[in-house]
């Protein structure tokens, strides 16, 4: 009788604590659009597969009122549950309870929940909705964060880390988002910055809202701290959910092989790139044509439009795709994009990702802002990363590679495993106009007619080196192949590579141009 | 991406131009202008605390010009070379951001 009793107690005392702060802060929660910590984690993971962790945890504070505040598991919901079947662990901070503000013992779960996914080697995910740190617990908030940075480090790389930005995120409760794997964001509800627009505007005088100084589109677009946007919650959850599906959920492992299926893209391959080099197209039409099922999620797609990174599978292997755009300013090299594909590169080398780069460049994107802005050691990051990787390497080059772009793409010499390159390639030291000027500047000066001399050598540099058996002469190139024929390429590639092992001497870590 | 609405422009990278769309990051980068060494300007947004100049003094260089109080510090702003104060764009209790033109000089004829 007595178990009975103590049976219906802790039901109780659970049903009262999963209300977080109450009916009327959940009515103001769903008038801001949102759901709720407890809805969002039940909406993301498997029907009955949440497990609650420390849901009796009570915060310590013995000042400023605190000592009579009673808060629900004091912000932040812990646990584990599943996603297609895969476990995970997972918090999500309850807005509902004192604003999600994060005290010493709200972030103590959460370490703790982070300990438990390193542990058992499976991917953390974050949803944070916090107004910051809960100013009545001082420095004990300030130590919260900081636990939670260390974490995030030393998980990096071995465990995936997902952060979920579904209300404000502000101050220091950035900095855990920026170093996880993939961050997302929702239109409207999303706010990230370091200083809010009321300091903003007390020390400057400058005027700006939320939403234009760190709202989900900003990030998305702009600063590339988001890598994936959406409309609505639920549209971000099912994201999640598929990005969740297509990676490894450890360093140790590959990620879960799937049914292969043929592309259903409708597109001929072989007429997706027109002939003038100088007339732009999808690099993404490229991708479906490759892979199964023509599936592609793309990563970052608004930021640093000039490449497109992402995830795909080849007979049902999960793969990265790097590819210039050239829809996108040229499909250039810039500060942004190198940034963008560098850290996807040693995503998919920490992760055994193989990684395919699609190539089609016309250099690196001139101006001042671009020099000013370190142009040099933004775009070093991608040799860096490239050279340092040792997943599977394979290029495929459709078009242009020209110059300094040539070696970043994923060059031979950079330790590229397969070299394929399509008869369109030109694979050469710059642009025919460029170089022609340069190497027939005497013969062009001293003609009578100079346009007809500069059009005459430029016609016979494209004759000469517009293409890709110059490189290919020297070995740079493995093969020239038909686009019909790359995906199979890509498959016998892949599979001739499952057992690669690739040599590094020993350090401690490298020292990355970051 | 909102493809339909914008339209291919011609675009120089090398010698070459190609048909290509632009960023919006990419529309809205700041163009480079040479500066000028009449020209002070903020590094850094704050608040005029103190003007000590005045329009049409000469002033001598390294004599302090105003200061500019930005995160809690005070920073004296000083005359980087020997020239007279054509204009002060500024006064005090102007908050002002950064990059902006606070005090222009002009050359003194050598007596």
């Amino acid at each position: 009788m007595t178990l009975k009793k103590n049976i219906l107690a802790l039901r109780q005392k659970k049903a009262i604590v999963e209300k977080g702060g109450g009916d009327k802060a959940i009515e103001k929660q769903a008038a801001m659009g949102k759901l709720t910590a407890r809805e969002r984690i039940l909406a993301l993971l498997d029907a009955n597969s949440f497990h609650e962790y420390d849901l009796f945890v009570e915060h310590e504070e013995r000042n400023f009122g605190m000592e009579d505040k009673v808060l629900a598991g004091d912000g932040v919901i812990t646990g584990t549950g599943t996603i297609n079947g895969a476990p995970i662990c997972i918090y999500a901070q309850d807005f509902t309870v004192m604003g999600g503000s994060l005290g010493l013992k709200h972030a103590r779960k959460i370490t703790k929940i982070m300990d438990h996914a390193l542990r058992m080697k499976v991917p953390c995910i974050g949803i944070n909705d916090s107004g910051g740190a809960r100013i009545q617990e001082g420095i004990g908030a300030l130590a919260g964060y900081g636990e939670i940075f260390y974490r995030n480090t030393m998980a990096s790389g071995v465990i995936p880390q997902i952060s979920v930005i579904l209300g404000p995120c502000a101050g220091g409760a950035v900095y855990s988002p920026a170093l996880t794997d993939f961050v997302f964001v929702v239109e409207n509800i999303s706010k990230m910055f370091i200083t809010g627009p009321n300091v903003i505007e007390t020390v400057l005088g400058e005027k700006i809202s939320q939403e234009d100084l760190g709202g989900a589109r900003v990030h998305a677009e702009i600063t590339g701290n988001a890598h994936f946007y959406a409309l609505s919650e639920l549209e971000c959850l099912e994201q999640i959910k598929e990005l969740v599906s297509l990676i490894p959920h450890s360093n140790q492992q590959k990620a879960a092989s799937v049914e292969p299926k043929a592309p259903k893209s409708k597109k001929n391959i072989e007429n997706i790139i027109p002939a003038d080099p100088k007339q732009p197209y999808d690099v993404r039409d490229v991708i479906y044509a490759l892979t199964d099922d023509s599936k592609f999620l793309e990563v970052h797609e608004l930021w640093a439009a000039n490449i497109v990174i992402g995830f795909g599978r080849l007979n049902g292997e999960t793969v990265g795709f790097v590819a210039n755009q050239p829809m996108y300013l040229a499909g250039v090299l810039d500060c942004d994009s190198s940034d963008k594909a560098a850290r996807f590169i040693r995503y998919c080398d920490a992760f055994n990702i193989p990684i395919i780069t699609l190539e089609d460049m016309p250099g690196y994107l001139p101006g001042v802002d671009q020099e000013h802005a370190g142009v040099i050691r933004h775009g070093a990051k991608m040799l860096y990363a490239y050279s340092e990787a040792t997943v599977p390497k394979i290029t495929v080059i459709l078009r242009k590679a020209y110059g300094g772009g040539y070696i970043a793409m994923n060059s031979r010499h950079l330790g590229a495993d397969f070299m394929l390159a399509w008869p369109s390639a030109e694979i050469a030291v710059m642009g025919p106009e460029g170089a022609a000027n340069i190497i027939f500047r005497k013969e062009i000066m001293e003609a009578e007619d100079e346009d007809a001399m500069r059009q005459q050598k430029v016609q016979e540099y494209i004759e000469k080196f517009a293409n890709p058996f110059v490189a290919a002469s020297k070995g740079y190139i493995d093969a020239v192949i038909e686009p019909m024929e790359t995906r199979d390429m890509l498959l016998h590639a892949l599979e001739v590579s499952k057992n690669k092992d690739d040599y590094r001497p020993a350090k401690k870590h490298g020292i990355p141009p970051f | 991406m909102e493809t339909e609405k914008q339209e291919f422009v011609d675009f120089a990278v090398t010698a070459r131009k190609y048909k290509t769309l632009l960023t919006k990051k990419y529309q809205n980068r700041k163009v480079w202008v040479n500066p000028s060494a009449f020209e002070i300007q903020s590094i850094i947004p704050g608040t005029i605390l103190e003007v000590f100049v005045n329009e049409g003094e000469v002033v001598k260089e390294g004599a302090p010009l105003l200061i500019l109080e930005a995160m809690k510090m005070q920073n004296r702003i000083e005359m980087p070379f020997t020239a007279r104060i054509k204009s002060i764009n500024v006064e005090v209790g102007s908050r002002i951001p950064k990059d902006s033109l606070m005090i222009e000089l002009e050359a003194v004829e050598e007596e």
